[in-house]
């Protein structure tokens, strides 16, 4: 008996029993539908952060001041030194493979153009940053480069912020009050969302030195520093270390990388998607179990068959087979459906959400194909070892 | 051509032994047409049973050919059913999922017989029963004679040496059972021994020898 015939044989046999059929491979279905939508979504949140992070630049080190880790009391009542502008333009100058930094100084205040009023984060920085963080001017242009204007009074609004604040009236070149003090709206972003918690589309951006005076800050709030590559991140981290040790005679800021925050963030993630395979393997099993049953009440129902195949000389071997080779058929039928209907869940998904970039893993559409086989062999092996088990005698008489 | 000496077949039912069987000598001559008679629960299927190899004895020889069959491993039992016996049932016992001719097949398709020799021997085998027009019924497209002819055809498509049948008109009305008789005498003057289990005294009558059974033992005809 050629494979061929044995599994035409185990469709003609699970044709015969169409409710049957059907129920089981929709148990199946089911599980391996909630593998892959599931996986989908794991794999589609994994990615989307890391997108964010990767959009931020991965040759990136954020320098915020203070230290994080606990190491005591500082002796002589130590206090963390200021985080300058200096600080950042003699790192920008003197450690090597540095391509440019952009200080940042924040605060929130309320922004006031004519009679409407917005409270927003404001951002104190320069030029450089708007290529630090890739932040593209829908109209107008970003904050002017050159030491001359970093006490200026220009500002660029978010694309909300700007529509906010002035509805459908063209922003640009009009005056703005925050606190008492007036700026000039030279530029308007293009939408990017939120990014590193800040919400890009509301807030608004002015020169570092002026919003240090009307802020009354004394230190930045981050220093972002931007590599030539992500090669030598660690050195690079350890040169700006040593040269704000020797300017400030403390080690006294923390240093984060992209690459650290991205990999604790695919960490968990990466265990959320395990979570959720763990979840839809559990469906899988009850799936299993589901075509255990149906053998089993195939091979009771089926006694007489079983019987009459081996008065017709069938050997043990055939039987067990035949019986198999059903289950197995049985669950592969399962596997297919589950992973059309999981990839139509995730294409339903996307259209919902298109920015979420939720696709089956590679790894789960395999695993989930090999796992329906191997449900339908594992749990299909002790039903057809009970059919060849059977007396054919007391099958066929159904004594 | 088959040999019972001293068989012997005993079920243990709760604490009780039960003999189906008690010391049955028999002797079955090639191309012989044998019926055996009794009444229900006197043993007679659970002999036809052990010529078919479908059970053992407890105790006793078997001889097939010359040969001891009834301690055979289960795969050449398997071999023995498959190449040189045939078996008729009193329910006919078709899957109703497949055709006439599906049914047919079935016994060379665990044999390994190619597709299309398959094809072509049981197109012969029902014509032979007289239902080449029926090949690509269902049983329940069939009538209950149609249906044992088909199990005939399924039976002799092997070309077996020992064709059993188990009460063969035991489900039948008159005329069907007198079709599916002469299918079998047919068979049976092609060479095939026969062998009936039946209570009916009709059918009986037509063989060429009777053996009558009580209470697992011969009480008249035997060897």
């Amino acid at each position: 008996m050629s494979p061929l015939e044995l599994i035409g044989f185990a469709f003609g046999a699970l044709r015969g029993h169409r409710l049957r059929t059907v129920l089981s491979v929709a148990g199946v279905a089911v599980g391996i539908a909630a593998v892959v939508a599931l996986t989908a979504l794991g794999e589609g949140a994994r990615r989307y952060v890391v997108q964010e992070f990767t959009s931020l630049g991965s040759n990136l080190l954020i320098i915020m001041p203070g230290k994080v880790e606990t190491t005591g009391a500082m002796p002589f009542g130590g206090v963390a030194h200021d985080l300058t502008i200096e600080d950042a333009q003699a790192i920008a100058q003197r450690v090597g493979g540095v391509v440019r930094t952009a200080p940042v100084a924040a605060a929130t205040e309320t922004v006031q153009a004519g009679d409407r009023g917005r409270s927003l984060a404001i951002l104190g920085t320069t030029a450089e940053y708007s290529q630090v963080r890739q932040v593209t001017v829908a109209a107008g242009r970003f904050l002017p480069s050159g030491e001359a204007h970093q006490s200026g009074a220009e500002l660029v609004l978010g694309s909300k912020a700007a529509r906010e604040l002035f509805g459908a009236a063209n922003p640009l070149g009009k005056t703005v009050r925050v606190g008492p003090y007036r700026f000039r709206v030279v530029g308007v972003l293009a939408p990017k969302g939120r990014s590193l918690g800040f919400d890009f589309d509301d807030l608004a951006f002015v020169p570092v030195r002026t919003a240090m005076r009307i802020f009354d800050r004394s230190s930045l709030f981050r220093v972002l520093v931007e590599m030539r590559s992500t090669d030598g991140l660690d050195q690079a981290k350890e040169d700006v270390l040593g040269l704000l040790r020797e300017r400030h005679r403390a080690d006294d800021v923390t240093i984060v990388t992209q690459g650290a925050v991205l990999s604790a963030f695919s960490a968990i993630l990466a265990v959320l998607t395990a979570a959720l395979v763990a979840i839809a393997s559990v469906s899988l099993t009850v799936a299993g179990i589901g075509i255990m049953n149906v053998m089993l009440i195939s091979v009771t129902e089926r006694r007489a068959e079983i019987g009459l195949l081996k008065a017709l000389g069938a050997r043990n071997r055939q039987v067990l087979g035949a019986f198999l080779t059903e289950a197995v058929v049985l669950s592969s039928l399962g596997g297919l459906v589950g992973l059309g209907v999981g990839a139509l869940v995730v294409r339903l998904f996307v259209g919902i959400y298109p920015t979420f970039p939720a696709t089956p893993p590679v790894w789960a559409i395999s695993l989930s194909i090999a796992v329906s086989v191997l449900v339908g062999g594992l749990f299909g092996v002790w039903p057809a070892r009970r059919a060849t088990r059977l007396d054919p005698v007391t099958a066929l008489t159904g004594r | 051509m088959l040999e019972l000496t001293g068989i012997w077949r005993t079920y243990v039912v709760g604490d009780s032994e039960v003999n189906a069987l008690r010391d049955v000598f028999l002797e079955v001559e090639r191309g012989e047409h044998l019926a055996v008679m009794g009444p229900s629960g006197s043993g007679k299927s659970t002999l036809l049973h052990i010529l078919g190899c479908l059970d053992r004895p407890t105790a006793g020889r078997y001889l097939f050919d010359g040969r001891e069959v009834g301690a055979l491993p289960d795969d050449e039992r398997s071999h023995l059913r498959q190449h040189e016996i045939g078996f008729v049932f009193q329910f006919f016992h078709l899957l109703s999922r497949l055709t006439a001719q599906g049914n047919v097949e079935l016994p060379m398709l665990f044999a390994g017989v190619p597709r299309d020799e398959r094809r072509r021997r049981a197109a012969r085998a029902l014509e032979a029963v007289g239902l080449a027009d029926r090949a690509h019924h269902r049983p329940d497209q069939l009538s209950g004679g149609q249906r044992q002819r088909v199990a005939i055809a399924r039976a002799v498509v092997m070309e077996p040496s020992l064709l059993l049948a188990d009460e063969p008109t035991g489900n039948l009305d008159r005329s069907s059972a007198l079709e599916v008789m002469e299918v079998l005498e047919e068979m049976n003057r092609g060479g095939q021994t026969l062998i009936v289990v039946t209570h009916d005294p009709d059918v009986a009558g037509r063989a060429r020898r009777v053996v009558r059974m009580s209470d697992g033992a011969f009480v008249e005809g035997a060897v």
